[in-house]
């Protein structure tokens, strides 16, 4: 499904990626993990244009994506839910979820609105306040729900669980597992290693631009490096 | 009584062709984030359109609508010419490109065209005064309240409603992300400068109606008074432009009533006081899209 190769990223003179490779199959559930500005956002908007990269190349199911602009991706299947959720605060919840499904016919955009609010209820008894006013639990379901209108066949989800409560991480979670579920292929990135060790097929970990460890998520979540540098202090 | 309603139909007189000046300026700002000086004379171009178009004969009202729709087209025009080439540069390079595109316009006018004012002859129907009873109003203030009023109500349900006004906003709220759905980026700038046009337009002809003239620097004083109407609006939403060109009209209106007539000379100096000063206490305007106070 998507497949990066040696890509370099760099803001002026600072390196922020540094030649990383990975790749994520149809139907899986692949997680990069790591610590504070390793370079995992920076990775994720590069896959979807928003900064350049200097080399290196990115599949999406066989085509090169530096040659797609930033808006041709989501025709492609591949949907973006951004670090800090990013809803459009000044549009309603329903305006946010035309917004994700813009390039839907009308009649199929209703139906996936109908979807989405029957998948998050609590989008329904919010659809016409302003985005800006729903708690952070309730942005992100709106961020996920925006992203997933145009019916992706790839969603990509930078911190989800960003600054929410636990009970509201552990939904996040679920609700991801289920999208997965469903046949969804999903690249996430999350600082709660643990949890998304826990759904994940694969994961990477990264470290100040680079991919120090891949491989199975179960595996991972026993290695005791990882153990020591990520899970000791028991997040 | 008299004098209230006067007062009144002054207010919504001139808070309408402030608030559809610094509408247009704001649905730039929204997606470019900045304030577009050139915006004044897109004004003075559908000016000129209306002027040669009569010039040639035609009728009055194909003459406005044409020339309405070529302050859009040429507002489209700056955009491809003068400010696509450096998206993603600071908004302080647009602000400043888009003083000399300005600088450039006056030039052009007074060279190709003329320095001096040109009349333009408004028709029969918006000249002169309806009388009720003691009261004499200026027809052309009554149908500048009624067009600036339509029109708002217009632009609010397109941008309410419509597929094109919803990806508007979205891209107004998050340039970045509204692009990651799709909502293409040189749509949607090229449609907030072709509404900014029209509704230069719109203020143009309003303006103009009032006054049977245009010239060179036709657009400057409108223009100025829509920035400062944007920016106590606080620039982030539609709304605000309203407020703030509503504020501005019944603060200037109010002034000219209570202001001596030897003081009266000083009206847009004090206005420029008082927004210094609530620019001082609310630096983010009237409607601010940041949620945190600033201090
Ligand atoms: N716009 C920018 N300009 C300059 N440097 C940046 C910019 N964005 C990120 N960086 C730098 O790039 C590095 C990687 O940042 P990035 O945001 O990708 O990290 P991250 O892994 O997503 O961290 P976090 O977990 O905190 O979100 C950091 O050193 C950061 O300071
Ligand atoms: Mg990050």
């Amino acid at each position: 499904m998507l497949k990066v190769s040696d890509i370099h990223v760099s803001y002026g003179p600072v390196a922020a990626v540094k030649g990383i490779s990975f790749d994520v199959k149809k139907g899986e559930l692949v997680t990069i993990i790591g610590a504070n500005g390793a370079g995992k956002t920076t990775t994720l908007n590069a896959l979807m244009g928003l900064v350049p990269v200097s080399s290196g190349s990115m599949l999406l199911k066989g085509e090169d994506l530096s040659k797609i602009p930033v808006e041709g991706r989501i025709t492609r299947g591949l949907s973006f839910s951004p670090e800090g959720r990013r809803v459009f605060k000044s549009l309603s919840v329903l305006d946010n979820l035309r917004a994700g499904g813009n390039i839907l016919s009308k009649l199929k955009a209703d139906e996936r609105i109908h979807d989405m609010m029957e998948q998050f209820p609590l989008l329904r008894e919010r659809s016409h306040q302003d985005a800006g006013t729903l708690s952070g639990g309730e942005q992100q379901m709106l961020a996920i729900a925006r992203a997933l209108m145009s019916q992706p066949s790839c969603v990509i989800l930078d911190e989800p669980s960003l600054g929410l409560a636990p009970k509201i991480v552990s939904q996040v979670f679920e609700i991801i597992r289920d999208l997965r579920e469903t046949g969804v292929t999903i690249l996430l990135v999350e600082q709660n290693i643990k949890k998304s060790l826990a759904i994940a097929d694969r994961a990477y970990v990264m470290e100040l631009g680079k991919i120090v460890k891949s491989g199975n998520a179960k595996e991972l979540a026993e290695d005791q490096s990882i153990q020591d540098s990520y899970l000791a202090a028991g997040s | 009584m008299e004098e209230f309603i006067q007062y009144l139909i002054s207010i919504l007189n001139l808070g309408s062709i402030y608030a559809l000046l610094a509408l247009g300026l704001v649905v730039v700002f929204g997606q470019l984030g900045f304030l577009n000086f050139a915006h004044g004379d897109l004004m003075t171009l559908f000016g000129y359109a209306l002027l040669f178009q009569i010039g040639w004969g035609l009728p009055f009202w194909i003459a406005v609508v044409i020339a309405i729709m070529f302050a859009g087209g040429c507002a489209v025009m700056m955009e491809r010419v003068a400010f696509r080439p450096l998206r993603g540069r600071s908004p302080m390079t647009l602000l400043i490109t888009s003083f000399a595109i300005s600088g450039a316009l006056h030039v052009v006018f007074q060279v190709a065209i003329s320095p001096r004012s040109k009349p333009i002859p408004i028709p029969e129907f918006l000249s002169g005064y309806i009388t009720m009873g003691d009261l004499f109003i200026s027809r052309a203030q009554i149908f500048t309240i009624i067009v600036a009023f339509t029109s708002l109500i217009l632009l609010r349900i397109f941008l309410a409603r419509s597929r094109l006004g919803i990806c508007l906003r979205a891209s107004a709220s998050d340039f970045d992300v509204a692009r990651t759905m799709g909502i293409q980026a040189n749509r949607v700038i090229a449609m907030a400068f072709f509404l900014s046009g029209v509704l230069a337009g719109m203020a143009a002809l309003l303006w103009i109606s009032q006054r049977g003239a245009v010239h060179p620097a036709l657009g400057l004083t409108p223009m100025i008074k829509a920035l400062i109407a944007a920016i106590i609006g606080g620039l982030s939403n539609p709304k605000g432009a309203l407020y703030g060109g509503f504020l501005l009209g019944g603060l200037e209106a109010t002034l000219l009533q209570i202001l001596p007539d030897n003081l009266v000379v000083f009206r847009d100096a004090i206005v420029l006081l008082l927004l210094i000063v609530f620019l001082v206490y609310r630096p983010n305007g009237i409607i601010s899209s940041n949620p945190e106070p600033m201090r």
